[in-house]
């Protein structure tokens, strides 16, 4: 029997917000978490802004025991574990103090490489003969498995624990996947999420390819302005965002409250191939990826009130909203409202999807649209398909009951939640 | 060094890594790291890696698989120091 799917459960350590109170009043104020980075202008990068998460580490022995922060040095597993257990306790949730696990309980955390910091000083480490040294936490903390490997120990998870690697999708595959198996009755629920490593070693790569936006080192607060017509590239961010996934019936068993249901979804790839490529989607895949959403959602594409769009402020956000206009047969005014989440977080890579998806449930479930700041000047390209007043740039307070949330990523990847208010 | 120095410095080291705070506290020669400690066993590679810094040794590999207690344990130590 196929079961009903919903959500019980958020945490969140985002640029602008760590925790779930202060994430959301980010949100509401438009508050941005983008600054400027100092490593990153030491290393001569050319984009020297960041989305790093504030961590307050006095705050840790929380999250950790005093052994596990020995020699640790991966801030993607920190955010996971702070995101995952926070959404834990939010659900109503303890960890299993038992001797044996709980069966029905289990994880998909995503991550897109773990602890490349702890990886490099590894690697200086064995070229200068030091091999012997690297301690008991190298491998745990550099596998990519690491951060649902620690979500599953501090919680005692026996169900499925695994990490799912889609680029800027992850996120949103995570809570897929979790919702197909709770749907199929393989498990009462799963902590869904991702997470990034911070860094400059990480973020390297896309600031060498120049998709990063370089122009407002000076000004960091307005240097990410997805669907803006001076956007000029993305700002590398991180964090983690955590869901806890659950079968309705378990829900109202345990009396848990209910931020709002899962109704469907869909996962696809264009292939790299009609237009897509390695770094590009392909339009056609992206559109049906919407489109089987939908209908797998069982509503219809008029139902969605509200999208919370992948938009990282390149050239592509046009196509974007060209897609969705075109999968939805929407255009106008008629287009539902839609904004971009990194343009107060950054685009924090393998976390941003997840990230998003609680920005989506919180605005579903409280009924608000945050703000879309730095967007004053509109993508002309974009005006031409859909109306201004569907990208609000100051808070809307409105009903939603159908939000639907995008993402797609490297590799020509794609994903859409549809998510409902629960009744 | 004597013996009781010896074991005080061994207790120190090991002691964030122990599971078992009753038994630390009556550490002695016939401790058990694994068994009587409940030190996890990964965590040994850390607790010997400490042993080195802190007596400022080198210990092979050899030596390391015999170092599961503590009596063990000193009679690397001390060889280790009478051959610097």
């Amino acid at each position: 029997m196929e079961r009903r799917v919903v959500i019980t459960g958020l945490g969140v350590v985002a640029p602008n917000g760590v925790g779930l109170e202060d994430f959301r009043s980010a949100l509401k104020e438009g508050r941005s978490g983008i600054q400027f980075d100092q490593q990153l202008a030491d290393l001569q990068f050319s984009c020297q802004v960041s989305g790093t998460p504030p961590i307050d580490r006095e705050n840790l022995s929380k999250y950790f025991t005093d052994l596990e922060l020995r020699n640790f040095n991966s801030t993607g597993i920190l955010y996971g574990v702070i995101a995952g257990l926070d959404a834990w306790n939010d659900a109503g949730l303890k960890p299993s103090k038992d001797e044996s696990p709980d069966w029905e309980s289990g994880t998909i955390f995503g991550a897109g490489t773990s602890g490349i910091e702890k990886f490099r000083e590894s690697i200086y480490k064995i070229d200068a003969f030091q091999t012997r040294r690297l301690g008991s936490t190298a491998v745990s903390q550099t596998m990519n498995s690491g951060i649902s490997a620690y979500l599953g120990g501090k919680l005692g998870l026996g169900n499925q624990v695994t990490t799912n690697s889609s680029a800027c999708t992850t996120g949103t595959e995570s809570v897929l996947m979790a919702f197909d198996r709770i749907k199929a009755g393989k498990a009462k629920r799963i902590l869904a999420g991702s997470t990034s490593d911070s860094g400059p070693y990480i973020w390297a790569g896309f600031d060498a390819i120049k998709v990063c936006n370089y122009k407002s080192n000076e000004n960091p607060e307005k240097a990410s302005r997805p669907m803006s017509a001076s956007a000029a590239g993305f700002v590398p961010g991180s964090g983690a965002g955590a869901l806890v996934i659950e079968d309705l019936e378990s829900a109202l068993a345990r009396n848990a409250k209910i931020y709002c249901e899962i109704l469907g979804g869909n996962l696809n790839s264009g292939g790299q191939r009609g237009g897509g490529s390695m770094t590009a989607p392909n339009s056609t895949a992206v559109q049906k990826c919407v489109k089987d959403a939908i209908l797998e959602s069982g509503i219809e594409a008029k139902d969605i009130d509200y999208i919370s769009g992948h938009l990282t402020a390149t050239s592509k956000d046009a196509t974007e909203i060209e897609n969705l206009s075109s999968a939805l047969n929407r255009s106008g005014k008629d287009f539902p409202y839609i904004n971009s989440l990194k343009v107060s977080t950054g685009h924090c890579l393998s976390a941003a999807a997840s990230i998003e998806c609680v920005a989506t449930v919180l605005q579903l479930s409280e009924n608000f649209v945050a703000p879309n700041i730095n967007c004053e000047d509109l993508n002309p390209e974009i005006s031409a398909i859909i109306d201004e007043e569907c990208i609000p740039q100051k808070l809307i307070k409105k009903e939603i009951n159908i939000a639907a949330k995008v993402s797609f990523g490297f590799g020509d990847v794609n994903g859409c939640i549809i998510f409902k208010k629960y009744s | 060094m004597n013996k009781e120095e010896a074991i005080q410095k061994l207790k120190e080291i090991v002691k964030p890594y122990v599971k078992n705070e009753e038994a630390l506290a009556n550490i002695n020669e016939d401790t058990d790291f694994i068994n009587d400690l409940n030190i996890n066993s990964a965590n040994l590679v850390d607790v010997i890696l400490d042993v080195e810094e802190v007596f400022d040794i080198e210990i092979d590999a050899d030596s390391m698989e015999k170092m599961r207690d503590v009596k063990f344990a000193l009679a690397v130590i001390e060889e280790k120091l009478a051959a610097k």
